[in-house]
């Protein structure tokens, strides 16, 4: 009898952030669907109801039988028999589950079927199922899929397809293949194009995230004799067509109920989506960058689930007669895990906003032309969820291996067993930081904002905040610490000795999240109070991480670089 | 082919989590301190409805429940799994009713619905454990009635294939329409509120919760599918002598509070022989069984 919303005050903070008043009123339009549904809210209350009353279903699902079948699919793991993927058992369970409670298709528009809800809500979701079992958030999580095709399939395709998804059919991204996993550019599944304008598929693809699904994006080499990302489009196959084969899945360390399959498409039909030559350039980058949110919001839920196994077993396990969270050691590392935890928290619906914020405006430009201050406003939200979402991936999905890894250390000897679910934690957190760009990717994808000044403009901004007087020293301090990082900033970027800058990006992009999150904090605590500790948790941390990249900085001599390449 | 389904279901305290202050002194239950839910065995009953609704569409579900008007509460949980509606039998004269009383009202309720196929309740509600209203019920209506039922597999040609569990094992009946079901624990667990329902039918209530709310008064009489019914004893043309405590033969003779302690241990060998003559001797005293 677990409810992972209603045990969790801190998403309802962050669900009734002041902007989502303007993002659900553009989202909805003014309410406009409210004749025409019965089920669309009539006002913003009444929306913001709405998402409470479903992620409470959320919220109840994971806590009674997706977070209670996690175990038993981490043993059993999906199997394939005669080229088709066969879930495990609680997989199956909590599918069925997820579709008869109709949350599926979660952000699509009413017209398909779909409930209409912001990013910010969905993302909130995916944070409560990863809580309860990630690799299950992968397998519900693909919906997002539905969104490349709402943003870039044509109207047919909109409403052949995006319905299925909303009544429960489940998607994949085709994209990986053996010689191509962070460069997608070399991709080489051929599609080719028949005498009467169809297409077939041809080729395999590896590491597929639940590869037989129902309805699949597929990237795929439509410009023959070209190599690079200018000759890749993007597909949708229906698994009702057949032509693909799951020639085996991988036997991973974690996230084991979610299937990673390698696919043989042979003569696999397929429809074109979108424009020929824009499936990398256009169509996988706005694919990606949905994932990454989504991932950030795994890493969230997971840390929130180590965070929670460690303060159950920290109160719970004695030792020297006395419960061994009362020992500093123990204490101080709880302490950390909840300020990294609502720090990533924070900044995962900072971003998320912004990209409802951005979305929401393209999407009313493709019914009205934006006056040119939505233009305007469409353009600055689109910059900084391009610059927030690889910063919530990179940072959010580190700390969840952090908690993860510390969740175990509060253990003890316990946790190393595997009777205890911080183990499975552990080994879930793992591919975080990896898949979908790894947080080394991030950090090529966020340098620029550095560079450019998103980030520190960003923080100027929030230097207007007005705060407590007892918070007041914080700010202080974070101001302190953001001029050390102009001018790390300002240092590195005057340096032209080449790859200098691209050495020292991790640890810039790193400042400014840090100091980014304890802003966020800082402003939670303004809101609600519970979130003092966590401020002061953490911005003690962003100090001291701040500073130590600034000393490592400042200390460095260009010449040392020569000692980080490694010659044979 | 479509159903007419009434689900009895009863607005009850959660007994499944009691903490110290459960009970009060005089040994009853304290309503105050237990939150109200949907009867347990009442959902596993309107699962076994919406599994003919999915097999039959068309079919219509309303649900029952006699109590005061929060209870309208479960009528709407109802509706977010897929139930159609449902009443409310409301009245001050039903205050009090044991399973004679209730099953009477409750009778006098479907007769005022009038049409109905099937009636499915719950085997017994976690307050009361007494599994007699349903039974009794079928009786005051002159219905078959099939207990314990595990799995409504079918309607075809007037009669309902049912799956019911009984001592020894599982049994397979057939039963002609009408008639009254009750199911199981063990049934299918019930499906979870739909996201969509929830958003359509959250505004839905008897008329006296909304007394005091005109916007909300209003939605509901734009939208009828809102409007759950509240009948009161007159209009199920109920006999008051039958109702409520007048209505209510049982008298509770007297309440103890029973406190398992343990008095004595007894080592029992680690071989089959004396393991299989303990459970002998726990099956003879009732202990399991």
């Amino acid at each position: 009898m677990a409810n992972f919303y209603n045990d969790n005050p801190d998403l309802k903070h962050h669900l009734s952030h002041p902007l989502m008043e303007k993002i659900v009123e553009l989202k909805e339009r003014q309410y406009a669907d409210a004749e025409a549904y019965d089920y669309a809210p009539m006002n913003f209350d009444d929306a913001m109801d709405n998402y409470d009353k479903v992620l409470e279903i959320v919220g109840e699902i994971s806590g009674d039988i997706i977070a209670e079948n996690a175990e038993n699919v981490d043993h059993q793991g999906p199997r394939v028999e005669n080229n088709r993927v066969i879930y495990a058992d609680g997989t199956a369970q909590n599918l069925e589950v997820c579709r008869k409670a109709g949350l599926m298709g979660m952000s699509m528009p009413r017209r398909y079927g779909g409930l209409n809800f912001p990013i910010t809500p969905y993302i909130m979701a995916a944070d409560i199922v990863s809580r309860a079992d990630a690799g299950f958030e992968n397998l519900w999580g693909l919906q997002d899929c539905a969104e490349t095709i709402y943003e870039f399939a044509d109207e047919d395709q909109k409403q052949r397809y995006i319905t299925r998804v909303c009544q429960g059919e489940t998607m994949s991204m085709d994209l990986t293949e053996p010689d191509a996993g962070s460069d997608l550019q070399s991709v080489m599944l051929k599609a080719t194009q028949k005498e009467d304008g169809s297409w077939v598929l041809n080729g395999v693809k590896r590491f597929i995230t639940n590869g037989d699904s129902d309805i699949h994006l597929v990237l795929a080499r439509s410009e023959e004799g070209t190599k690079d990302g200018r000759g890749l489009s993007m597909f949708i196959y229906d698994k009702r067509n057949g032509g693909v084969n799951v020639r085996r899945i991988e036997n991973k360390m974690g996230i084991k109920g979610s299937p990673t399959c390698e696919l043989v498409y042979k003569d696999a039909p397929a429809e074109l989506c979108g424009s020929r030559r824009l499936g990398l350039i256009k169509y996988v980058m706005a694919l990606m960058n949905g994932a990454r949110l989504g991932i950030a919001a795994q890493s969230v839920g997971i840390s929130e689930a180590a965070y929670r196994e460690a303060l159950a077993y920290a109160k719970d396990r004695k030792q020297f007669g006395k419960a061994i969270i009362e020992f500093p050691a123990v204490s101080e590392i709880l302490s950390v895990m909840k300020g990294k935890l609502d720090a990533s928290r924070s900044l995962l619906y900072e971003c998320s906003r912004f990209v409802d914020m951005y979305k929401v405006y393209e999407d009313i430009a493709k019914e009205r032309s934006l006056t040119a201050d939505e233009k305007a406003e469409m353009k600055k939200y689109s910059r900084l969820a391009d610059a927030f979402t690889p910063l919530a991936k990179g940072l959010s999905s580190e700390f969840c291996n952090q908690n993860a890894y510390d969740s175990i250390q509060i253990h003890g000897g316990s946790g190393f067993m595997k009777d205890y679910a911080c183990e499975r934690i552990y080994r879930d957190a793992r591919i975080t930081s990896i898949y979908e760009g790894t947080t080394q990717l991030q950090v090529v994808a966020a340098i620029r904002h550095v560079t450019t000044g998103t980030y520190l403009n960003y923080i100027r901004d929030c230097e207007a905040m007005n705060v407590a007087p007892e918070d007041q020293a914080i700010k202080e301090m974070l101001i302190g610490l953001t001029n050390q990082y102009a001018d790390a900033v300002a240092a590195v970027d005057a340096c032209k000795e080449p790859g200098y800058i691209d050495f020292m990006a991790r640890r810039l992009v790193e400042m400014a999240g840090h100091i980014i999150m304890s802003y966020l904090l800082l402003g939670d605590a303004q809101r609600t109070a519970n979130f003092r500790t966590s401020l002061n948790v953490y911005a003690k941390y962003a100090q001291s991480e701040v500073s130590k990249h600034i000393e490592f900085i400042n200390k460095f001599n260009v010449e040392q670089l020569a000692n980080y390449i490694i010659k044979d | 082919m479509s159903l007419n389904i009434i689900v009895l279901a009863k607005q009850v305290p959660d007994t499944r989590n009691v903490g110290k202050d459960a009970m009060k002194e005089d040994g009853t239950i304290n309503r105050a301190v237990l939150p109200a839910i949907f009867n347990p065995e009442d959902l596993n009953a309107l699962e076994q409805a919406l599994k003919l609704k999915d097999l039959y569409p068309g079919t219509k579900i309303t649900i029952l429940t006699m109590g005061p008007a929060r209870a309208a509460e479960i009528i709407r949980e109802g509706m977010y799994r897929g139930a159609d509606g449902g009443i409310v039998l409301s009245d001050r004269a039903f205050a009090g009713a044991d399973t004679l009383a209730t099953s009477y009202a409750l009778s006098a309720a479907v007769k005022k619905i009038g049409e109905y196929d099937m009636i499915i309740g719950g085997r017994q509600a976690i307050d009361g454990d007494t599994a007699q209203v349903g039974p009794q019920v079928a009786e005051k209506l002159g219905l078959p009635q099939v207990t314990y039922a595990e799995d409504i597999i079918e309607v075809v040609d007037g009669k309902a294939t049912i799956k019911r569990r009984i001592e020894s094992g599982v049994e397979t009946v057939k039963a002609p329409l009408p008639l009254v079901v009750t199911v199981n624990g063990s049934a299918d667990e019930c499906r979870p509120r739909n996201a969509k329902a929830i958003q359509k039918y959250k505004y839905a209530a008897v008329p006296s919760e909304v007394a005091d709310n005109e916007s909300q008064k209003a939605l509901i009489e734009k939208r009828p599918y809102l409007a759950i019914g509240e009948w009161n004893a007159a209009f199920v043309d109920a006999d008051l002598e039958q109702c409520g405590l007048a209505g209510s033969p049982t008298k509770v003779k007297g309440i103890e509070n029973v406190v398992f302690t343990a008095k004595e241990a007894r080592c029992v060998g680690n071989n089959d022989q004396e393991l299989e003559d303990l459970i002998k001797e726990l099956i003879v005293n009732h202990t399991i069984g």
